[in-house]
């Protein structure tokens, strides 16, 4: 935050990159101008020109990665929308040492307002990468340069982390290149779909799969830690929520009560509790489940679906969906159940609530007149916003900065195909996420350490 | 069209009948189409297709799903029980009075046109509905299991309403042996 408001490009990039949040803070200080204005099409945001040339390979060992890391990097950065990459054609500057000077004036004569500079060492399957990010107009290094050490197997995480570095001097915000994304990857005619759970890059690199094709599992979550996902299978023969520990793969069911199905798990914020849809005859109630104690509560008794639940990130709150009032609308109640009170309120079925980490928003599945749409609104339901339309659109999920949102879309008709998608919580920047074939049902999990 | 889509239903509803400890018919790939699956199936599940008997065998599986109807379909985001479907359900409880080894699998679906949990609940609406009204109709709850698919396994794929209209619907599927 300091250098943010003491430099001059990242005052420029942090204005351009807030948005939504940028104009309501303003709103908010000046309260004679009225309303927020909701703009759903795509504002005009010049992205910022940056220059990044190729790392330096410092040893003949490093040269592959180095260029192959200078890719991820730039792939990050320009994915965002925010970034433009100066091509190295323009460059009038070679660097060839990563400790030599920088000449500021080369790289203002090509409009660059960032350079980044890098270079990589590897010994034997270590490696070591470092870098330095330059405010090319103030002509001064934006924050101390920085080293990622580890084994060659990482490179792309470093990769992330560099640009997760990058992305947080210049807007501000925390990053959230290296991270992973947990979802239920498809096959097969839609009449019979095979659906296996599989995690990857949040860029969809290294990709596993961690459950085989011969069941539906359904809607996995990530633990707020990132070691355990939640998820539902059919593997017992009827719907179950498990619990995987992604470091031995290993599953187990959290709740086996015959005569009941039990879906759309999430863990709490500690990831002691886990709050989730109870079914039994036909009527579906929520219930908290402490994975300590082993004691479960009910937190929700209405003869409606009560489904959807999403802990508030202090915890003390859970948002949900419920058809109480006729159609799915969105709720809040205390975290420990009580009485619930509804905040979504324009036309059309809201459902699939998540709060977001930063905790001022609800990004929510809207469906009307026969389309759908990802939003996102304040916690009091106000200042709705739809990001996205198409003919199915559902299941949104935070990027761990909070700014991003991905969802699946599904295309109509016999050949209709899901993908993963993302947004920005502005609306721009809507693309899809590479997966290697149909996928589904992502969840966003943390930046790792 | 129509008459494939009847015999892979049918063909899926011989499987199920293996698959009575397991309510999930589905499981292993068995699904509508899943010809293929069945060839490749291990006889694990000990699957017997003459199970379907004649369908002019009044106490045959396929007189059950054929003649008396196993699927009574569904208003949009409703669970109430049509005029038409409870008359359906009607007979598929006589039948089963008159029939009394076999206990049955409910099944509940959803249209794609909501979301993917909401619709598991909605779906085990309706075979709930469904059930209590066999239940009413004499049926012992002992015989009888539910299961939602939401709207995992659609049997129509075009983006109409006739096609959503066909995938609302509970499927009562017969098992061997009562209570399965």
């Amino acid at each position: 935050m300091r250098l943010f408001r003491t430099l001059g490009l990242a005052a420029t990039l942090a204005a351009a990159f807030l948005g939504l949040t940028g104009a309501a803070a303003s709103a908010q200080e000046k309260p004679g101008q009225g309303p927020l204005k909701i703009e759903i099409t795509q504002g005009v945001i010049e992205p910022i020109p940056f220059a990044m040339p190729s790392f330096i390979a410092e040893n003949g060992a490093a040269q592959d990665y180095a260029g192959q890391i200078t890719r991820v990097i730039s792939a990050d950065l320009t994915g965002t929308g925010l970034f433009r990459e100066i091509p190295a054609s323009a460059y009038i500057s070679r660097v060839t040492s990563f400790d030599a000077p920088v000449q500021y004036s080369d790289w203002k004569a090509i409009n660059a307002q960032a350079l980044v500079t890098g270079a990589v060492t590897v010994q034997g399957n270590q490696i070591v990468v470092k870098f330095r990010l330059y405010d090319v107009f103030s002509g001064q290094p934006l924050g101390q340069g920085l080293q990622f050490a580890g084994s060659t197997g990482t490179w792309r995480r470093m990769a992330h982390k560099v640009a997760d570095a990058v992305y947080s001097r210049v807007t501000g915000e925390g990053g959230y290149f290296d991270s992973r994304v947990v979802f239920v990857s498809e096959s097969g005619p839609r009449s019979d779909r095979k659906k296996r759970l599989a995690i990857m890059d949040y860029d969809g690199a290294n990709l596993q799969y961690l459950t085989p094709a011969n069941t539906i599992v359904l809607a996995p979550r990530f633990s707020p830690d990132g070691r355990r996902v939640l998820y539902t299978s059919y593997a017992s023969g009827e719907p179950r929520i498990y619990v995987m520990n992604l470091a031995t793969g290993q599953s187990q069911v959290l709740d086996d009560q015959q005569g009941t199905m039990t879906f759309a798990p999430r863990f709490s914020p500690d990831g002691n509790t886990v709050v989730f849809s109870l079914e039994r005859g036909g009527n579906t109630d929520l219930y908290a489940l402490n994975l300590n104690s082993g004691q479960r509560t009910q937190l929700t008794n209405t003869p409606s679906i009560d489904t959807g639940p999403s802990y508030s990130p202090d915890g003390r709150q859970i948002v949900f969906e419920s058809d109480r009032s006729g159609t799915q609308q969105v709720y809040i109640m205390p975290a420990t159940g009580g009485p619930a009170t509804r905040i979504s309120f324009g036309a059309g079925r809201y459902s699939t609530p998540v709060w977001s980490p930063r905790g001022d928003l609800i990004a929510f599945t809207k469906q009307n007149e026969g389309r759908f749409h990802i939003g996102v609104m304040r916690t009091d339901g106000s200042d709705e916003r739809l990001l996205t339309a198409s003919y199915l659109d559902e299941g949104p999920t935070w990027a761990p900065n909070g700014r991003v949102l991905m969802f699946t879309r599904e295309t109509a008709g016999e050949n209709g195909a899901p993908s993963v998608y993302s947004v920005d919580i502005s609306g721009r920047n809507l693309k899809k996420v590479p997966t290697p074939g149909d996928a589904s049902d992502p969840s966003w999990g943390p930046l790792l350490p | 069209m129509k008459r494939q889509i009847t015999t892979a239903l049918l063909l899926v509803a011989a499987l199920g009948l293996a698959a009575c400890n397991n309510p999930d018919r589905y499981k292993n790939g068995m699904g509508p189409g899943g010809a293929n699956g069945m060839n490749g199936m291990n006889g694990a599940n000990g699957i017997s297709s003459a199970a379907l008997g004649d369908v002019n065998n009044p106490h045959s599986v396929a007189f059950f799903n054929q003649r008396v109807g196993d699927t009574v379909h569904f208003n949009e985001d409703q669970s109430t029980l049509t005029p038409e479907a409870q008359q359906i359900l009607a007979a598929q409880a006589q039948w089963l009075k008159e029939n009394s080894d076999f206990g049955i699998i409910v099944e509940g679906h959803a249209d794609e046109r909501g979301t993917r949990e909401y619709n598991l609940a909605l779906g085990a609406r309706r075979a709930s509905a469904v059930q209590e009204f066999l239940n009413a109709h004499g049926i012992p709850a002992a015989r009888m299991k539910t299961i939602s698919y939401g709207k995992e396994r659609p049997i129509a794929l075009c983006a109409e309403e006739r096609c959503y209209a066909q995938n609302r619907r509970a499927v009562t599927v017969l098992s061997n042996g009562g209570n399965s």
